[in-house]
C-alpha cells in the first residue's frame, strides 16, 4: 500500500444520507483522494470486516463513524474500529446523539417487532414469522444480530475522539474537518482538543437565522400546512414549533431560511446538557396566557412533545429512553 | 429498620417562600418524614426541566418544585414561568413512561409550615405506593451487557 493516510468510514444504525453528504464535498473529494487511501468504507469500497480485523492497532488515521448502536453488529463495529483507529469521529447526528433511530427508545425491542410483524393493519402474518437471530439451512447456521432495547450513541458505547453533528452534516463543514484532520496529520496544524464538536458552531441556530426576531409570545401552536407564514418573520413567533433556540449552529440555518422549522439535528449548543428539556423551558417561557391553567392549555395543543423536542436527541437525552 | 421502601426524593424549594416555609416547619417541630432532600433555589422559576430530568436520571423516585403562591413572586412572574413549564413537562415524562405522580407541583409561603409538612408526608407516602423508579438501572440493563459481550469479541478476533 501507498504511503498516503488511511481512510475509514463506516455506517452503523443510520440511513446513509451521511455517505451521500461526504460526496456533497463535490471535487474536493479528489483532494480527500490525493491524501488517503480508503482501507473501510461499505458502501464506496470491497471490504470486508475480517480485513479491517487484520490491521494493526492505531493502522487507520481516520474513521467517520454514523449512524447509532442499535444492534450488536453495530456494536462489535465500533469497538473494533475504536481499535484499529488513531482518530475515531461520530459523524451526523445519529453517532453523536442517537438521531431519528434514538426514538425507538420509547419502545422495547419486542414492542418494535410486534408492530413490524404483527400489529401493523398493512401487515399480513397469520403464521406469525418473526425474524430469528439464529435458524439453521442445510449450509449451517445463519446468524442476525441482537437487535437491542435501548439505542446508543458512539460515545456511550466507545471514547470518541471528534462530534460532528447534523443530519446529515453540511457539505462545508465535512470539507473544513476534513482539512483539519489532513493538516494535523501532516504536522501543520494542532488538532483541536479531544471531545471537541467539529465542523459547527458554539451559539444557537438563532445566531444564523435571518428572519427578524422580536419580542416572542405566541398563542397557540401551527403547523405549516395550516397557513402561509410570513417569509421575514420570526417562525417561532409564528407559532411554528421551531428548535432553533435550543439548536447548535453551523449549518447556515438553510431550513428556517427557506421557511422550514429547525428540527434540532445540530442538537444542544454549547453548556446545554438536554435539549429536549431546554426547548420545553424556552416554549413554556414564551406562551402567552395570563394563567397557569390557560398556559398549560395552550402547551397541552402540542401533540408530542418528546418526539418533537428530542426529534435527533433521545438516546443522549437525560433520561435517554422510555421506562420499560 | 423495617423493611419498608424508604423513596429518595428531592425538593427544589424557592428561597424567598419554600424554604422558608420548610424551615418554619423545622422550628415549629413539625413531624414529616425524613425523605425529602431540599435543594434552595432563588425562584422556582429557575429549576430548569433539565434538573427534574437529571435528578431522576441519578436515582430520584420523586421531585417536588415548590415556589411562592402566584402573585407572590418576589421575582414577579418566575413561578408563573414554573406553572407554564410544569404541564408540558408532566407530559413529556409521561410518554416517557414516567408515573403523573412522580413529580409535584406546590405553592407553598413563608408561613406555611404546616402546608409543607403535610405535602412532604403526602407525597412520601403517595411515592412509596408506587415503589422504587431505578431509571439508571433500567437503561442500562440490556446494552451494557451485549456490550461486555462485544468487547470480547473484538478481543478474540484481533490477535494482540
Amino acid at each position: 500500500m501507498s504511503d498516503k493516510f488511511k481512510f475509514a468510514m463506516y455506517w452503523a444504525g443510520s440511513c446513509g444520507g451521511c455517505e451521500i453528504a461526504v460526496l456533497e464535498i463535490k471535487d474536493k473529494i479528489l483532494e480527500v483522494d490525493a491524501n488517503y487511501d480508503v482501507v473501510f468504507w461499505p458502501v464506496a469500497a470491497d471490504f470486508k470486516y475480517k480485513d479491517v480485523e487484520g490491521y494493526d492497532d492505531g493502522f487507520i488515521d481516520v474513521c467517520l463513524f454514523n449512524g447509532c448502536i442499535r444492534n450488536s453488529e453495530n456494536e462489535y463495529v465500533a469497538n473494533l474500529l475504536r481499535k484499529k483507529s488513531k482518530v475515531l469521529v461520530a459523524f451526523g447526528a445519529c453517532a453523536t446523539m442517537g438521531g431519528i433511530p434514538g426514538l425507538a427508545n420509547e419502545a422495547t425491542a419486542q414492542q418494535l417487532k410486534d408492530l413490524v410483524y404483527r400489529d401493523n393493519p398493512s401487515v399480513d402474518n397469520p403464521e406469525g414469522i418473526y425474524p430469528q437471530e439464529k435458524y439453521e439451512v442445510p449450509e449451517g447456521e445463519l446468524e442476525l444480530p441482537h437487535l437491542y432495547d435501548t439505542v446508543k450513541t458512539l460515545d456511550q458505547c466507545v471514547d470518541v475522539d471528534y462530534y460532528v453533528p447534523g443530519c446529515p452534516p453540511e457539505a462545508h463543514q465535512i470539507g473544513a474537518v476534513l482539512d483539519a484532520v489532513t493538516a494535523a496529520l501532516k504536522g501543520e496544524a494542532e488538532l483541536p482538543p479531544k471531545g471537541a464538536v467539529v465542523g459547527a458552531a458554539p451559539k444557537t441556530c438563532c445566531d444564523e437565522c435571518k428572519r427578524v426576531k422580536e419580542e416572542k409570545k405566541i398563542s397557540g401552536f401551527r403547523r405549516m400546512w395550516e397557513f402561509f407564514p410570513d417569509p421575514e418573520k420570526c417562525l417561532l413567533e409564528q407559532g411554528v414549533m421551531c428548535m432553533g433556540p435550543a439548536t447548535r449552529a453551523g449549518c447556515g440555518a438553510r431550513c428556517t431560511n427557506v421557511g422550514m422549522a429547525c428540527r434540532g439535528c445540530y442538537g444542544p449548543p454549547d453548556g446545554v446538557v438536554d435539549q429536549g428539556a431546554k426547548m420545553l423551558s424556552t416554549l413554556a417561557s414564551i406562551v402567552d396566557a395570563p394563567t397557569p391553567e390557560e398556559i398549560a392549555e395552550i402547551a397541552g395543543t402540542l401533540p408530542d412533545p418528546v418526539g418533537t423536542f428530542y426529534r435527533f436527541g433521545l438516546a443522549s437525552s437525560l433520561l435517554r429512553r422510555a421506562k420499560v | 429498620m423495617s423493611d419498608q421502601f424508604e423513596p429518595r426524593l428531592i425538593g427544589f424549594l424557592c428561597r424567598w417562600c419554600s424554604y422558608n416555609g420548610a424551615d418554619l416547619a423545622g422550628t415549629s417541630r413539625m413531624k414529616y418524614p425524613p425523605n425529602l432532600v431540599p435543594i434552595k433555589t432563588n425562584c422556582s422559576g429557575r429549576v430548569d426541566p433539565t434538573h427534574i430530568f437529571k435528578a431522576f436520571a441519578e436515582g430520584a423516585d420523586g421531585v417536588l418544585i415548590a415556589g411562592c403562591h402566584p402573585g407572590d413572586c418576589h421575582y414577579i412572574n418566575g413561578n408563573y414561568r414554573t406553572a407554564g413549564r410544569f404541564p408540558l413537562m408532566k407530559k413529556m415524562l409521561e410518554q416517557l413512561g414516567l408515573e403523573p405522580g412522580r413529580v409535584r407541583l406546590e405553592w407553598v409561603s413563608a408561613a406555611e409550615g404546616d402546608k409543607f409538612a403535610r405535602v412532604v408526608t403526602e407525597f412520601t407516602e403517595e411515592i412509596r405506593a408506587l415503589g422504587p423508579l431505578g431509571w439508571r438501572t433500567q437503561t442500562d440493563v440490556d446494552p451494557a451487557q451485549a456490550g461486555s459481550a462485544a468487547s470480547d469479541r473484538v478481543e478474540e478476533a484481533v490477535p494482540a
